[in-house]
């Protein structure tokens, strides 16, 4: 199971890479784990406000389904197309090809307050 | 050893359409008696493409193929938890076709359908003495068709005192249905944890002014009774709620205990679990619903009657919900179920309970040790196992897929939530212990293969007609009708 | 007991092997304070011939189409059904079978279903068919729910012409669910009224509901209805409660429906005072993630062998749970199956050939009634199978003088439509014979008694 150093972390298994005020989404290799073979992913359309704790989409495999919540508030800024015909890429890239969405952060800062790593490791090791 | 299952000759069989041929025909109908008639042209349709054009032998051997790949309880041990895959008797199939019942329209005029209304009434009545509600109505078409019933009644209770409540409790246990069925009511729900049973603690610390009902399941989806039902209902009751009961697992409970005497307000039956009706590969089942006194006004209808000596449809029902369904409900069903409660008469459908419970246990204390048991308390119809123990890398699904290979359908599996790797087992009643030692070798059998040779149960199953299918692909890449020759 | 097959003994080393005395000490969770101390009160047990020879007894208390001429319709249709129906689904690896979450050994239910599936979008010109909901009237309770999630608006227009249970089952369904249910009202043709539909038609309306043929027989305009329906941005939702008129007329798919709802009991159903019936439910590819109950889908095995599997579960109540598009679970499965042998048997000819008949009788019927005194034909739209005929006796006299004469003759129409108090519905299927017809024109004319 992989918790790239560089990125950050919420207890709802998203990752968050932060450029700037850009702060891009996806699930967690624990996550896409979990669910299996993703089947489908619903990601809202550009332009969208994200509210930090609301879901903004979901995720599917074949029988499973979970909300995806917005780890930061803010306004979606792209959505990658791709995993519109091959939801397949968050299996097997979940940190790379598999992001899910790229949110323009009301309060850049924010981001400070998610986990890193180490402490999601620690999260995923009390869990289980 | 010889297992039950073995490999035999099945033939195959191409779609409908792609055994299709013009102009083969597999009809008759007789020479049109009038002048023909027709529609302006521009209503009317080019022929129905991809439609099939068969002769009668090409469908009946395509069916009858067809049949052979399936599995039914008249194949074998069906002991699929909380499903109550009991026997069902063939004497039923008689009643329900018998002409006089079958053929009748449901806009007959009721004085010229006394004798399916006397049925009717006569159902009501039986499910009402079994259950102890004070009146059913016969009309949702399944279970979670009489849980929208139910909910919507329980609803309709409230909005008549003014009230505005918003949420329903349901246990995380719950079957499916329970949480979306509330949200058609228009609730929120409001998942409550149990450990095995609920307390009254629990509920308690859940149950305030804006809880319209309690959603329970007893016995509940984990196979236990819910030992302190009483309490809850006097709690919901004393803070304005009301108790909803699914009633899918009535079958542990039959001349025992009755729900409408446990103060619980609105229960569902499912025919084709308790009652013996088939479950027809899905459906068709029923789901009457039973009340109390105080909810009758709000049941939906509208509903059979006695007055004097004669049968009819009620007619001063103003706070009714209103209708779930075109017509009157699964009659054909409610026949069968009718008649199996006139064969079993009371006495027996007490025996069917008890037999079905003592199986259940039966089953528990020859696999107890060599699967997992989550939960200690006295099982009812149903028992609990989970996948903790197993080894070889091996799951419950490879559990399931290796039964088949032995010749049983598999238990339910990965439900309720709450037990990882959740294997439930529901005999019922109609299965003798026999069948139930030859179950349960198999079973103990297959944890020794997970052991010893784990690939048989991983590449499970391997004698039946197909092998594990690729859920996923039909997932991402969905193909739900053919689609012509390509 | 024949289904309890556990001798004394059985129990007695049964009861050992548990580990308790008696059959008591298997209920001991269950409080005494709710134990029932009293055996059931239900009649004894029947044997079988007993079983038989009471349920005979009840039916010959009603009246059938083999006891009575019958002319009754009112969306529950008196066909003809092959021999072949009854027995291939008589085969209890069809009808004791579950549902097939176990789809190695379900292949014979999974298979037919997809044929099933494959029909019912053939037959209205639709993308995606489910495996079948309750029955025709909750289909299309289900479709407004369905429209109303896409569109996100809270009004629906439903058409007067639309069979009354239909929208009765509509109106229970939205009960609590914050929506706005409006009526639009009936032309003098029989068809929706075209000026009251764009008066009533905004920006809120989620959907327009339209029977198809309508609850008088009456064949609506469907292309226009959808066209106003669209640029008002709701959906339309089509109501077929008589399949077998899709033998003859253009597919509602073909005329801009989004929701095609529908009840296949005209397919080898019996009528069995009400049902079990099916319906069935079809949408638009772009849809498909919105829509209620089950999906059968094909895909391959291990060894690359074709198969069929349930699909698509995670819309559905045991994953989704108060999220899911619908709470359905068990639906009318071996109800489908019916259908889909029906239909196989009478396959593209024979569906064309049933529906002709049923059009020339009924219109042999109403040239002859028309001709009646004291009867008069109301609406003058394109019509299938159905039609309202107005007398000047009242309908109640009239109907109960021809029960007299041995025929049902029809559906008073005033309970569900006040303006049409003096109106009774009479359908004609191919099942009438030209005789029968007859029979009932002369009832007719026979006049008051």
């Amino acid at each position: 199971m992989e918790f790239p150093e560089e990125l950050k972390y919420t207890e709802e298994h998203e990752w968050v890479m932060v450029e700037e005020d850009l702060a891009v989404i996806g699930i967690t290799d624990f996550a896409q784990d979990a669910l299996g073979d993703v089947v489908f992913v619903e990601l809202p359309e550009v332009g969208t406000s994200v509210e930090a704790g609301k879901a903004f989409g979901v995720v599917e495999s074949v029988k499973a389904v979970s909300d995806v919540y917005a780890p930061l508030t803010g306004t979606i800024e792209e959505i990658n197309d791709d995993l519109i015909d091959a939801p397949e890429i968050i299996n097997t890239s979940p940190y790379e090809d598999g992001w899910m969405v790229k949110i323009r952060m009301a309060e850049a800062k924010d981001a400070d307050e998610l986990m890193d790593a180490e402490a999601y490791q620690a999260l995923i090791a009390e869990e289980s | 050893m010889t297992t039950l299952g073995t490999s035999g000759l099945v033939l195959n069989e191409k779609l409908l359409f792609e055994h299709s041929d013009p102009g083969r025909k597999g009809y008759s109908l007789p020479k049109l008696d009038v002048p023909e008639a027709t529609l302006p042209a521009e209503l009317c349709r080019d022929e129905i493409a991809g439609f099939p054009e068969l002769s009668e032998v090409d469908v009946v051997r395509h069916f009858t193929r067809l049949s052979t790949w399936n599995y039914g309880v008249d194949s074998g041990f069906y002991p699929l938890g909380s499903c109550t895959m009991k026997y069902n008797p063939k004497v039923n199939e008689i009643a329900a076709r018998l002409p006089g019942l079958a053929d009748l329209h449901p806009a007959t005029p009721p004085h010229l359908a006394q004798g399916i209304l006397e049925l009717m009434d006569n159902l009501q009545s039986s499910l009402a003495e079994v259950s102890g509600f004070a009146r059913v109505t016969l009309q949702p078409a399944a279970g979670a068709h009489g849980e929208l019933a139910g909910m919507l009644v329980i609803r309709a209770w409230h909005e008549a005192r003014n009230s505005t409540r918003s949420k329903v409790l349901i246990p995380d246990t719950a079957h499916g249905t329970n949480p979306a069925t509330a949200t058609l009511a228009g609730y929120d729900v409001v998942p409550i944890a149990s450990e095995g049973i609920l307390t009254l603690e629990e509920v308690e610390a859940h149950m305030d002014d804006d809880v319209a009902a309690l959603m329970v399941t007893n016995p509940n989806t984990l196979g236990l009774f819910e030992t302190n039902i009483e309490s809850i209902c006097k709690l919901v009751h004393n803070r304005g709620g009301l108790v909803y009961c699914d009633g899918a697992n009535l079958n542990a409970l039959m001349g025992i205990a009755r729900p409408g005497d446990m103060g619980i307000d609105v229960m569902h039956f499912n025919l084709h679990k308790t009652f013996s009706t088939p479950h027809g590969g899905g459906g068709p089942g029923a789901g009457p619903v039973g009340v109390t006194k105080e909810l009758i006004p709000y049941l939906p209808g509208p509903g059979v009657e006695r007055v004097g000596d004669e049968y009819r449809f009620e007619i001063d029902n103003a706070d009714s919900i209103g209708r779930l369904l075109a017509f009157h409900g699964n009659v054909g069903i409610m026949v069968r179920a009718y008649s199996y409660i006139r064969s079993m008469g009371g006495a027996g459908l007490k025996h069917a309970s008890e037999m079905a419970v003592l199986n259940a246990n039966y089953i528990r204390a020859r696999l107890e040790g060599v699967y997992d048991l989550p939960y200690k308390n006295r099982s009812l119809h149903e028992v609990i196992f989970s996948d903790k123990d197993l080894e070889g890398g091996c799951h419950t699904l490879d559990v399931a897929k290796r039964l088949i290979d032995y010749g049983y359908h598999p238990p339910t599996i990965y439900f309720p939530l709450v037990v990882k790797g959740a294997i439930m087992i529901e005999p019922t009643e109609t299965e003798s212990p026999d069948v139930l030692d030859e179950f349960c070798d198999a079973m103990i059998a297959i944890a020794g293969e997970a052991r010893d040779n784990p690939d048989l149960l991983l590449n499970a199953p391997m004698r039946s007609k197909v092998r594990r299918l690729d859920e996923t692909t039909a997932a991402r890449k969905p193909r739900l009708k053919w689609e012509g020759n390509e | 007991m024949r289904y309890i097959p556990h001798t004394a003994a059985d129990v007695s080393e049964m009861l050992e092997r548990v580990g308790v005395k008696s059959l008591e000490d298997l209920f001991v969770e269950v409080p005494g304070s709710v134990r029932l101390k009293r055996p059931l009160d239900l009649p004894e047990p029947l044997s079988e011939t007993e079983l038989l020879r009471e349920l005979k007894k009840l039916a010959v208390k009603n009246a059938t189409p083999s006891t009575h001429m019958s002319f009754l319709g009112g969306g529950a249709y008196h066909h003809f059904s092959p021999a072949a129906v009854d027995l291939l689904v008589s085969r209890s690896e069809f009808y004791t079978a579950y549902t097939p979450y176990q789809p190695e050994i379900s292949q014979g239910t999974l298979q037919a279903i997809f044929e099933f599936q494959t029909m019912i979008c053939q037959l209205t010109g639709m993308d995606v068919a489910n495996a079948s909901m309750y029955d025709g009237a909750s289909a299309c309770a289900e479709a407004v729910l369905m429209a109303v999630r896409l569109t996100r608006r809270k009004r629906v227009l439903l058409s007067r012409a639309l069979n009354p249970r239909y929208r009765a089952t509509v109106a229970t369904y939205c009960l609590y669910l914050g929506l706005e249910l409006v009526d639009v009202a009936v032309a003098d043709d029989g068809r929706t009224d075209l000026k009251d539909l764009a008066a009533k038609l905004d920006d809120t309306t989620a959907a327009v509901v339209a029977g198809y043929p309508n609850y008088f027989g009456v064949v609506e305009d469907l292309a226009v209805l959808s066209e106003r329906t669209h640029e008002a941005g709701a959906r339309m939702v089509v109501a077929v409660a008589e399949p077998v008129a899709l033998g003859l007329l253009k597919p509602p798919g073909e005329l801009g429906a989004d929701i095609v709802a529908g009840d296949g009991q005209s397919f080898g159903l019996p009528l069995a005072f009400g049902g079990p019936y099916v319906g069935f439910f079809t949408v638009r590819q772009k849809d498909l993630r919105a829509m209620p109950g089950r999906l059968v889908g094909e895909t391959t095995d291990l060894d690359g062998q074709r198969g069929f599997v349930l699909t698509l579960s995670t819309r559905e109540q045991h994953i989704r749970r108060e999220k899911a598009t619908s709470n359905i679970c068990s639906n009318q499965g071996l109800c489908a199956l019916v259908t889909t042998i029906f239909m196989s048997l009478l396959g593209k000819q024979g569906l064309r050939e049933m529906a002709g008949q049923n059009l020339a009788k009924a219109a042999y019927a109403r040239q002859q009634l028309a001709g009646v005194k004291g009867f008069s034909l109301v609406f003058d739209g394109p019509s299938f199978n159905e039609f309202v005929v107005r007398s000047v006796e009242p309908v109640a006299d009239v109907l109960s003088r021809l029960e007299k004469s041995g025929i049902l003759g029809g559906i008073a129409l005033g309970d569900d439509y006040p303006e049409l108090a003096d109106c009774f519905l009479v359908c004609v299927t191919e099942q009438n014979q030209r005789s029968e017809i007859d029979a009932l024109v002369a009832a007719l004319q026979g006049g008051a008694a």
